[in-house]
């Protein structure tokens, strides 16, 4: 190992209880939970509430995947699969999805930038618990009593709830009211989240860090939470247009009285694309910080990293009705939206190259945070050139709505997302607790969901070129789709040995795993010079840093960055 | 089979039966449902197996695109694949020293910026010469049209020309010359958005309330398409299939001849007509020339005439008949039709008389 | 607060879209042009009350506080006052004109958009006073001065609004 010769002091010593607190007992780690407003902790609570939803809308998935493994089949009705595939697809993009780019967001920015905490914490906890109380609210859906014609129970119309099937005509009960509210609800949450952790980066950034000086991680949050602060607001005004249709009688997107279904998907679109860009930015962010350390290199090419990084937000604003192209839009438009599609794999290809440069010439360490990012490197190009693909608007024609889409947009969230998820949580669960997870039950992880995701994924390609619809309850024999589907069911079984292996693994390294000290992996960023965990106010003394990997520069005197940058 | 119609409960059991039944007998069924001219089914709507003018449009372009994002994936993944195997970490020895610190190359952004873009360019413009080729102006004049309306859960079928009306079986004449007129399908929805998929005839459109969509087929091959709605529109979206005849003119215009005429009236099953006058069937179901005029279900005028039944949920015999009369739930549960609460003695006349509907 | 107002922005945008997208298309009356007159009160009110702000702002630079109590009442007066204005407006379409949300699509655009703009003028209104209470108690300084500028921002970011909300409602509906 590298020698390093630490001249920051940053002390260890827990802050001293505070009137009234308990310390030690069950009650006290309950007051802890509720009322904290620490970064960290909230940041642990996002991720896992992440991954408490990620089990439910899993085993929805899994049911899904029962139902479809054979034509004709009778695991479930198709009202409780059309609720299923709603509530799977609902779930996992607004209780799993956000919650890891936010709780990644809170745990690592203030460590990173060098900050004690978040601008606002009070409503860090807020937001947190707004959040929260949104997922909450979605599951309440299941709960309301079944009325007249069996309305009520989970809301059934997919998660971007057509009009007017979404309207209290075709959708009786309050299941969609339910799903509406709590978009709204988790939408104040996201949005004052992302307010919170830009004031934090624009105003708190420690002594010497400019703007580019800053980890990429960082910087991909800022692009997020722009995105956020933009693009949510669409959703909000839609859902409020949602619930004055269905509870006053509004005419929004009532086509009996004028109104245009089609608007409803352009309002939604207008949050739903950019939604997805700030799901992948924080896995970007997060596979920027690990391949670097992995390879034992710097990112090739960190300007082009930034630059690559705000087009994509400039342009995500305007590609999203290629989620519209078999509406019946104009030729005009939809050429339009294919050329603004296409033009966005550009900046996103050009990130893909640089971290494959940034591994080119390294001394790779196959550690199973590395492992999960190749993973992600190879997936992700395959889920960016299916999306090239399907930018093309007349290829689109015939794909849209079919199971190519399905496994498009599930390699970039499974594929892409959660598997650098998966690596973000292999490569700071040692700073958060101490402990590092076992590699050998890592690697079990790796390999089985690898495995799993492909065999679940891979055959929805050609199920969708041969012809399969999405959200179908069941098909016939005969359409080809048989043998497609039974294999995507049984990488299910894989998946889910996999997520037990980690979940065991997260809880078992927490007593019984190897200490971590400040840094196992031989990092550079400001995180790592804290103890781990770090106290709560981070740092004793803010740093001060003249480089873009201020540790390097303290291990290697001889050679530190600012000379080069 | 009789044995299972008598008291049923609406039980799992029952509906499994039902299904199973189904099961078995549809591969078969779909083989045999050819029509009267024994046309080949296409159940596998293969879309790089194209029958149709701008499905094969649609083809040539995705076999392109596929072509170069394949090169790309296997130039990219190449070289990642090379970097892991050429740059792992060799052992513990290999730690002494951190290799060279490259922090950028101008040159290599460039040029790995340049090259994208002009892949885009080239995908670019294929695309909107293919967007202005399937949904310009069409050739004038002499193409058949027809309206499709989308209901939940099943089709509409006109054709204004000729004053047809027909329920999810659609009978389009091959147009095999290439001069020759297209069949042009305006799609407009009854309630809530649809969507009309045939892979092998052209690309998807969706069917929108309050808006008309239109969607051109040129089929080159006789045959028999199977598609599906795309769009969830409630419980039974699934089962919203699309059937779509492909015959040579002489048998197509045969077809609308037939289509034309009124309704069989036989004095045998007069019973059952006025059983089905008198159990409301006719508020939701048409029968030209009688009372039934309803337009919430599909025109039975012709029903006879289609292969299947449901819009593609079982196939058009008596034994599936008479399971529908009996309690549709079962055969497609969350449909609109609801269980009419009919004896034995009514299913059966209504039955017969539906039978002679040719 | 730019990011709050950004965020704002991005929230109004869409319901003003969606008002622009449904000019005319209404099937059954009544229409804008039947029903709404200018809104001269209204306007003068709140767009008095971004100036009657700056006024406070500027006497609380200059550490005059008592000015600045009554400077920062008045537009908290007018701010109370546009809200009542806004209060017998929808009384009058509603129970005189027979506009209501579900009416058509005019009055669903209509009373969303405006009813939208509303809400946030509450919302300051309550802001406002937080912040007269907290004065009169004697917590608010000169050195506060840059905490109410950034209030005052949001006062202004909602005039804005207004006078987009009366360009669109006001004028184009009405003139088409």
């Amino acid at each position: 190992m590298a020698n390093s010769t630490r001249t920051i002091d940053i002390g260890t010593a827990q802050a001293p209880a505070r009137p009234g607190e308990e310390r030690g007992t069950l009650t006290g780690w309950l007051q802890d939970l509720v009322f904290t407003v620490d970064h960290k902790k909230l940041g642990l609570m996002y991720i896992g509430t992440g991954w408490l939803f990620f089990v439910l809308a899993g085993s929805m998935a899994t049911f899904i995947r029962l139902q479809l493994a054979v034509p004709s089949n009778h695991v479930v009705t198709p009202q409780e699969f059309n609720g299923l595939i709603t509530m799977h697809g609902t779930v996992m993009i607004f209780f799993v999805a956000m919650p890891f780019a936010f709780g990644f967001a809170n745990y690592i920015v203030p460590l990173q930038i060098g900050a004690r905490d978040m601008a606002f914490p009070r409503l860090n906890a807020f937001s947190f618990w707004v959040t929260f109380l949104g997922g909450c609210l979605l599951f309440m859906s299941y709960f309301c009593a079944p009325g007249l014609y069996d309305a009520g129970g989970p809301p059934q119309v997919g998660w971007f709830a057509l009009a007017p099937l979404n309207s209290s005509a075709f959708s009786r009960g309050p299941s969609v009211d339910y799903w509406s509210l709590s978009l709204l609800v988790t939408g104040i949450g996201s949005i004052t989240g992302g307010v919170n952790v830009m004031v934090t980066i624009f105003c708190y950034r420690c002594k010497g860090m400019t703007l580019y000086r800053m980890p990429l991680f960082v910087w991909m949050i800022v692009v997020t939470m722009f995105l956020v602060i933009m693009f949510i607001p669409p959703l909000t005004a839609a859902q409020i247009m949602l619930m004055l249709e269905r509870l006053l009688g509004a005419t929004f997107f009532d086509t009996q009285a004028g109104g245009s279904a089609i608007l409803w998907q352009h309002f939604f679109w207008i949050f739903g694309h950019p939604e997805v860009y700030i799901l992948v930015l924080p896995a970007f962010g997060i596979v920027s910080e690990v391949v670097p350390v992995f390879s034992r290199k710097p990112i090739f090419g960190y300007p082009a990293m930034v630059a690559a990084s705000v087009v994509i937000g400039f342009i995500s604003a305007g590609v999203w009705a290629h989620h519209m192209f078999t509406v019946g839009m104009s030729p005009f438009s939809t050429t339009f939206f294919a050329f603004s599609t296409l033009l966005i794999a550009i900046p996103t290809g050009i990130k893909i190259f640089n971290w494959l440069a940034t591994m080119y010439g390294g001394k790779i360490r196959f550690e199973v945070p590395m492992l999960f990012c190749i993973g992600f490197l190879f997936q992700f190009l395959i889920a960016g050139l299916t999306g090239v693909m399907l930018g093309v608007a007349p290829f689109d024609w015939q794909l849209n709505d079919s199971y190519f889409v399905i496994a498009h947009f599930h390699y970039v969230i499974v594929g892409a997302i959660i598997f650098a998820v998966f690596a973000g949580t292999y490569y700071w669960y040692p700073k958060a607790f101490g402990r590092m997870l076992s590699k050998k039950l890592g690697l079990w992880h790796f390999w089985l969901f690898t495995i799993g995701f492909h065999l679940t994924f891979d055959p929805q390609h050609i199920s969708g070129i041969l012809g399969m619809p999405r959200r179908i309850y069941t098909y016939q024999p005969g359409r080809g789709w048989e043998i497609w589907n039974l294999i995507s069911t049984i990488g299910v079984i894989f998946q889910g040995a996999a997520a037990v292996i980690f979940v065991f693994n997260m809880f078992w390294s927490y007593w019984k795993g190897k200490q971590a000290g400040e840094d196992p992996w031989d990092a550079w960023t400001l995180e790592w010079v804290t103890s781990s965990p770090p106290p709560e106010y981070n740092f004793e003394k803010l740093p001060e840093v003249l480089s873009r990997r201020p540790l390097w520069d303290l291990k290697h005197p001889d050679d530190p960055d600012w000379k080069y940058e | 089979m009789p044995g299972l119609s008598r008291r049923c409960a609406r039980s799992r059991l029952f509906a499994i039966g039902v299904t199973v039944l189904s099961l078995l007998a549809l591969p078969t069924a779909l083989s045999g449902i050819a029509g009267a001219e024994d046309l080949p089914i296409h159940s596998i709507q293969n879309i790089f197996d194209p029958k149709s003018g701008p499905a094969e449009t649609l083809y040539w372009l995705s076999i392109l695109v596929l072509a170069i994002c394949t090169g790309i994936f296997l130039v990219v993944g190449g070289l990642l694949t090379y970097a892991i195997i050429r740059y792992r970490r060799r052992g513990s020895h290999d730690d002494m020293e951190e290799p060279p610190q490259v922090y950028g190359s101008t040159a290599i952004e460039l040029a790995w910026t340049v090259i994208p873009i002009l892949i885009v360019v080239v995908l670019a413009l294929v695309t909107a010469r293919t967007i202005g080729e399937l949904k310009g102006p069409l050739p004038i004049a002499n193409n058949e049209e027809l309206r499709i309306i989308g209901h939940r859960f099943w089709w509409e079928v006109r054709y204004p020309k000729y004053h047809v009306v027909t329920a999810n079986e659609i009978h389009v004449p091959l147009n095999s010359r290439p001069e020759a007129a297209v069949t042009e399908l305006t799609l407009e929805s009854a309630d809530v958005v649809h969507g009309f998929w045939v892979p092998q005839l052209n690309g998807k459109s969706w069917v929108v309330p309050n808006y008309r969509n239109t969607l051109w087929i040129k089929p080159y091959e006789a045959g028999i398409y199977l598609g599906n709605c795309t769009v969830i529109c409630g419980d039974q979206h699934a089962n919203m299939l699309i059937r779509v005849v492909v015959q040579n003119r002489e048998d197509y215009n045969q077809w609308l001849e037939n289509q034309q005429k009124p309704p069989v009236a036989d004095p045998n099953v007069e019973k059952g007509r006025k059983e089905f006058v008198a159990n409301s069937c006719g508020t939701c179901h048409s029968i030209e020339a009688t009372a039934a005029n309803g337009v919430f279900g599909p025109d039975l005028t012709h029903f006879m005439s289609r292969a299947t039944l449901g819009a593609g949920v079982a196939p058009n015999d008596e034994d599936h008949l008479r399971a529908w009369l009996k309690d549709p739930q079962v055969l497609k549960p969350g449909c609109l039709m609801p269980n009419m609460k009919l004896e034995d003695k009514q299913v059966d006349e209504i039955l017969a008389y539906l039978r002679t509907l040719k | 607060m730019i990011l709050v107002i950004m965020t704002e922005s991005a929230l109004f945008i869409i319901f003003v879209i969606a008002y622009l997208f449904y000019i005319g298309k209404s099937l059954t009356p009544p229409y804008p042009h039947q029903l709404l007159e200018f809104p001269w009160l209204g306007s003068i009110l709140l767009f008095g009350s971004s100036g009657t702000i700056m006024v406070a702002e500027y006497n609380l630079k200059k550490g005059l506080i008592g000015r600045f109590h009554l400077w920062w009442f008045i537009t908290l007066a007018c701010g109370i006052g546009f809200t009542t204005w806004t209060i017998t407006e929808w009384l009058k379409l509603i129970y005189r004109d027979g506009l209501t949300i579900s009416t058509n699509l005019f009055g669903s655009t209509f009373y969303s958009l405006v009813g939208l703009h509303a809400s946030h003028v509450v919302v300051g209104a309550i802001l406002l006073s937080a912040v007269l209470i907290a004065s009169l108690r004697g917590r608010i300084q000169h050195r506060h001065h840059e905490h109410i500028e950034i209030i005052s921002w949001y006062w202004h970011f909602v005039d804005c609004v207004w006078a987009v909300v009366v360009t669109v409602v006001y004028i184009i509906s009405v003139r088409s």
